[in-house]
């Protein structure tokens, strides 16, 4: 690395290691616990409302059904040699220190269990094997800590088995609730879902009302009515994107990115207001049924729209869901244009139309700005993108650096399928973690800061509508302004230049408006 | 898990969100404001009474932008923006002003 901190002269200073081992503090995280989803909320998702009276027999035969159904989940339990690559992998653990959230052990809340049950040296010799009893006290144990656990799988990649320490803790919940334990924030969120169409609440009217809003805002801006198209049959393009990006900041500004995009490629695209959300909360619980009833409002808002393409937007586990279980979940998707990816990313569409040429692009609109970008956990190693191998890492980074002038990735380590995750994914964005989520947040953040000292980073983006939420409740912990985390259509929606759009700096424009083809 | 305001008791969630929305009352507002540690002024109010008036008309809180904007109209620029927004809201304006205001709690990924 040459020329560090080209602004001040002086040398960079070492931040810290995001990587540091933290010293061990047994129970240091035992007393957190999410709230428990309240009984309507649990039946609304077909489980039993409050614990069952027989719930250690139900849940014994729910991980023997699981592990039946289940091979990968059942090789998991089975062939964890207790190397400790993964100990010190988790953001979790290197955030708290508490040995329990080391995936390993993680893992073993409920492998010591399964032995127990399920494996023959467990039965009749259970002290040799590590196996224990399922008690009250190891149900509330698995709830705590399997909340814990934001199924990122970095711990996965580490492991030489590739065990998948998220399908263990998908499991768990999935036994937690089968026997009558939720937790509000997911549980509720789906319920919510199943009654509106997305995990707000939102209903049609009001998504009209906000779209309306958004493309006065548009009109304002760039003097040109760009459309948020809602409920148009057929239109070529179903836009499935996460509720969060019809309501919250930076998610919103990306939502108008995409709106430009379209507009500027000229094709006819339309959101659902049956299919208003493209999180998919069943994976987070681990519930096959729930995930798939999820998924099947997007196959039928498809179908009634008529559309000849799905484009999701950025939200990381929806594309996880999208792209690797959509099919399997909802399909067969013959009814769609078979001539483009099935879902697709807008991060695909947006590069492609950078490649094309169709983007006017003015790079110095995000010249206030120098960014990093943070690899979500679940685009990052639960999904591809585009043509190439690693274009899930790529194409974001295309996209950005072909959007901003300034731009730095963070550590190695710290990135693309080794990325840490955000802290607050797989269900526990909620107030009540906030101690959790911003410990758990520590080792991105500790990246991050080492950036911004060597390269002057002043913000970051993602494509993930947790992701963002989450960084603009941490950072302000770790020395940021709560806007430093910015959506990658922000930024595309900053540069873009759509004809016939006033533009009174034209100086800038005429020096910068390339069309952004590779070179 | 309840609010006391002038001898009357409201129920409200874990998380301090009234249970019964049509139990509101501007005096239950400042007892929801006291417990966040927000002392409410004429912005403070002025965001209620939009949250509440939106509410109304499309049963869920408006997104934040949508918040802003609408009191940009009403009080100009140096409290229609985001940073203001959390001076009056330290724990923002869609979570905290939703609470104090007597809605529900926005969920998902916000």
């Amino acid at each position: 690395m040459v020329a560090l901190d080209i602004n001040t002269g002086k040398s960079p200073k070492f931040v810290g290691d995001p990587h540091a081992v933290p010293k061990i503090e047994c129970g240091a995280m035992a007393d957190v616990k999410s709230f428990a989803a309240h009984p309507e909320h649990n039946e609304d998702l077909g489980f039993p409302g409050e614990l069952l009276d027989n719930w250690q027999e139900v849940a014994i035969a729910k991980i023997g059904e699981l592990a039946k159904k289940n091979r990968a989940f059942q090789v998991y339990l089975d062939t964890c040699v207790k190397c400790g690559a993964c100990t010190d992998k988790c953001h979790y653990f290197l955030g708290t220190g508490d040995p329990k959230n080391m995936p390993v052990a993680r893992q073993d809340l409920l492998r010591s269990v399964y032995r127990r049950y399920f494996t023959f040296a467990g039965k009749y010799f259970p002290w040799l094997v590590g196996a224990r009893d399922l008690t009250k006290e190891v149900l509330d144990e698995w709830y705590t800590y399997y909340h814990q656990c934001s199924q990122c799988r970095r711990c996965s990649v580490a492991c030489p088995y590739g065990i998948d320490t998220a399908e263990i803790s998908m499991a768990a919940r999935e036994v937690l609730d089968s026997v009558g334990v939720g937790q509000k924030y997911c549980n509720e969120i789906i319920a919510k879902l199943k009654k509106t169409g997305n995990n707000l609440g939102l209903n049609p009217k009001a998504l009209q009302a906000t779209l309306e809003d958004l493309e006065e805002d548009l009109e304002d801006e760039t003097g040109i009515p760009v459309k948020l198209p809602l409920d148009v049959k057929g239109a070529d393009i179903l836009l499935i994107t996460p509720s969060a990006d019809f309501f919250a900041e930076p998610h919103i500004d990306g939502l108008l990115g995409y709106a430009k995009v379209f507009h500027a490629a000229g094709v006819s695209w339309t959101i659902s207001s049956y299919a208003s959300e493209a999180a998919n909360f069943g994976m987070f619980i681990g519930s096959y049924e729930n995930m798939r009833e999820v998924s099947w409002r997007i196959r039928q808002a498809a179908k009634d729209l008529g559309v000849k393409r799905i484009v999701f937007g950025e939200c990381g586990h929806a594309w996880r869901v999208g792209y690797s279980f959509l099919n399997t979940l909802a399909g067969p998707f013959d009814f769609l244009d078979q001539n483009y990816p099935i879902p697709q990313h807008i991060m695909e569409f947006t590069a492609d139309a950078i490649d094309e040429g169709i983007l006017k692009i003015d790079k110095s609109k995000n010249d206030e700005y120098v960014m990093t970008y943070h690899d979500s956990c679940n685009v990052a190693r639960g999904s591809a993108m585009g043509r190439e191998e690693g274009g899930q890492f790529d194409l974001p980074r295309k996209v950005l650096k072909a959007v901003c002038n300034n731009y730095y990735d963070m550590e190695q380590d710290t990135i693309r399928e080794k990325t840490f995750c955000c802290g607050g994914g797989g269900g526990l964005l909620t107030d009540d973690l906030m101690d959790l989520r911003i410990k758990g947040a520590k080792p991105r953040m500790t990246a991050l800061q080492q950036v911004s000292e060597d390269h002057g980073v002043t913000h970051m983006a993602a494509i993930c509508a947790i992701c963002k939420t989450q960084f603009s409740k941490v950072m302000p912990k770790y020395g940021y302004q709560m806007d430093s985390i910015l959506s990658v259509h922000q930024l595309v929606a900053n540069a873009v230049i759509l004809d016939g759009e006033d533009n009174e700096d034209d100086t800038a424009s005429d020096a910068d408006n390339t069309s952004m083809e590779e070179k | 898990m309840s609010y006391e305001v002038n001898g009357v008791t409201i129920e409200h969630d874990e998380e301090g969100y009234i249970t019964n929305l049509s139990e509101w009352s501007e005096d239950l507002a400042k007892v929801i404001a006291g417990v966040e540690e927000v002392e409410m002024g004429d912005e403070h109010w002025a965001v209620v009474n939009f949250l509440r008036e939106y509410y109304e008309e499309y049963q869920i809180a408006p997104a934040v932008r949508v918040l802003i904007k609408a009191i940009k109209k009403k009080l100009g620029p140096e409290v229609g923006n985001n940073k203001y927004m959390y001076e009056l809201f330290p724990y923002g304006p869609a979570k905290q002003a939703c609470k104090i205001a007597g809605l529900p709690k926005p969920t998902g990924c916000v």
